[in-house]
């Protein structure tokens, strides 16, 4: 299983590397939506819930575009059925697609993050980045369970890019709340983490249920 | 059958939500704070509750339905979901006019199952357009269950985070229901929660019947067409 | 905020329960809907029959 999950992990990256289409659209949708933020507020800087709103709406919407693009390469090539005839089980299928989503966010983050602090907000990060970096690893694996879940439920619709954001934004709900919650603290003038283990926990939570309910009911999808 | 028990179901749910229709008005007694708005509640949280268990019933369904391959059980679980949807609709809106009656807003954010439930809904929602834009019919029974049982899971998840997010709680006519409501309001909720229970099951059934009818139908009209 | 006197919440309160009779009715309106056209599908395919 692990030796199937890492060639098709590899293929995607070697495609995304090549071809360079998720992440940098990514990128450059995260900074579009700054500068919408930007004048939509009417703020040059943000701090406080305001901040930690614009930084996670933001960067979940951006993983809208990561999802309906997950299975694009199988999509357009026909691959789906090649992977299915291939002696791989969908257990590796979903445990690749989701650890490359987790891959592109990360790399996403690692951009958008510092030009957020750049652009928007008002005080530095620089003491609270440990913190940050705990919260967005955790949220970056309950996106990738979910969208990874979410991008094979929508592989065999015809409203496809309908779907994706339409089913992916409430699912992550729960998981925004835990998110903005735990990064508020950090984004104030007097900075320091309150209430952090509580919307640890949370995130916690929300990414062993999904990461366990995806593992289950993926087996179903992608069948034929 | 589906049809089995349609009409003793149909009676008790009209016998009971008459019954609690008439305690409502003439026995239950005024609340102290809110006064005759309070009335709402009997209607508004039984139709909750109703919903959210016809969200998870439909998981429970898709659970059936992918462990045994039978049809049947996928069809149960579109029609609960379905009749939860509609209910959860007349939710929100009974929702947004006892918040308006008694707090002179449509809308109260800081109102924990209000919200959680609006979300719920708008998930549920894409039920139908993922449903319907699948044309293959076991591919659709099978993709619908998948949601169904991912939303299902979802819903516990987001009342835990949404009533977390709450910075402070309102002291309101819900948390009653818990013990301190008097017992005629308490026999006169229950009455009616067990009237709406029982009008979802009538529905679904008789939606299960006509569905299965139509069913039936079209393999007759297929056998006269090959006969033709 | 003081109870809203009866003649004010008496609106209200009839507005929730008139939403939810009125979505039941409709329910009821769609499923008449859908037996109505089996009932046209049964009598296309005895008058074919006979």
């Amino acid at each position: 299983m692990i030796g199937g999950a890492r060639a098709i992990l590899r293929k995607d990256l070697l495609i995304e590397l090549r071809t360079k289409e998720s992440v940098p659209a990514m990128v450059l949708f995260s900074v579009t939506v700054y500068v919408l933020f930007h004048f939509g507020l009417d703020r040059d800087s943000l701090d406080g819930e305001l901040a930690s709103g614009v930084l996670w709406v933001t960067l979940l919407l951006a993983a809208v575009i990561g999802v309906s693009r997950l299975f694009a390469a199988e999509r357009e090539q026909g691959g789906v059925d090649g992977l299915l005839l291939a002696p791989v089980d969908r257990t590796s299928l979903f445990v690749a697609k989701a650890a490359a989503l987790f891959l592109f966010l990360s790399a996403v983050e690692l951009v958008a993050v510092p030009a957020f602090a750049l652009l928007l907000l008002g005080p530095g990060l620089g003491g609270a980045l440990p913190e940050l970096l705990v919260i967005l690893v955790l949220a970056n694996v309950g996106v990738a369970a979910v969208g990874a879940l979410v991008a094979a439920l929508a592989a065999e619709t015809r409203a496809r890019e309908l779907i994706v954001p339409l089913l992916l934004l409430p699912l992550l709900v729960p998981l925004l709340i835990a998110c903005a919650q735990a990064t508020e603290p950090l984004m104030r003038q007097d900075a320091g983490p309150e209430d952090l283990g509580r919307w640890l926990g949370l995130l916690s939570l929300y990414d062993v249920v999904f990461v366990l309910l995806s593992v289950a009911v993926f087996d179903f999808l992608l069948e034929d | 059958m589906y049809s089995k028990g349609l009409v003793p179901l149909a009676a008790a749910s009209v016998v009971t939500i008459t019954t609690a229709f008439t305690l409502v008005f003439f026995y239950a007694p005024l609340d102290a704070d809110q006064g005759f708005v309070q009335k709402i509640f009997y209607i508004h949280v039984p139709m909750a509750i109703v919903a959210l268990c016809g969200f998870v019933a439909g998981g429970w369904f898709a659970i059936r339905h992918l462990r045994s391959g039978e049809r049947s059980w996928d069809m149960r679980s579109y029609v609960a979901i379905h009749l939860s949807i509609i209910l959860g609709l007349a939710v929100l809106v009974t929702g947004a006019i006892w918040a308006k009656a008694s707090w002179g807003h449509w809308w109260l954010w800081d109102e924990p199952v209000l919200v959680s439930f609006l979300v719920v809904f708008l998930l549920y929602c894409v039920y139908y357009p993922l449903r319907f834009s699948i044309e293959d019919p076991d591919r659709q029974a099978r993709y619908s269950s998948v949601f169904a049982i991912t939303a299902g899971a979802f819903v516990p998840l987001n009342f835990i985070a949404v009533r977390l997010a709450e910075k402070y709680t309102h002291p309101r006519v819900l948390s009653q229901t818990g013990g301190s409501m008097p017992g005629e309001m308490r026999l006169t909720f229950l009455v009616a929660l067990l009237g709406v229970a029982l009008l979802f099951v009538t529905l679904w059934k008789l939606e299960l019947t006509a569905k299965h009818a139509s069913m039936q139908l079209k393999r007759l009209r297929n056998r006269a067409r090959v006969a033709a | 905020m003081p109870a809203l006197p009866l003649d004010e919440a008496g609106k209200y309160v009839a507005a929730a329960y008139v939403v939810f009779v009125a979505l039941i009715l409709i329910y009821v309106a769609i499923i008449g809907a859908k037996i109505a056209r089996i009932e046209r599908q049964i009598t296309e395919l005895v008058e074919d029959d006979e």
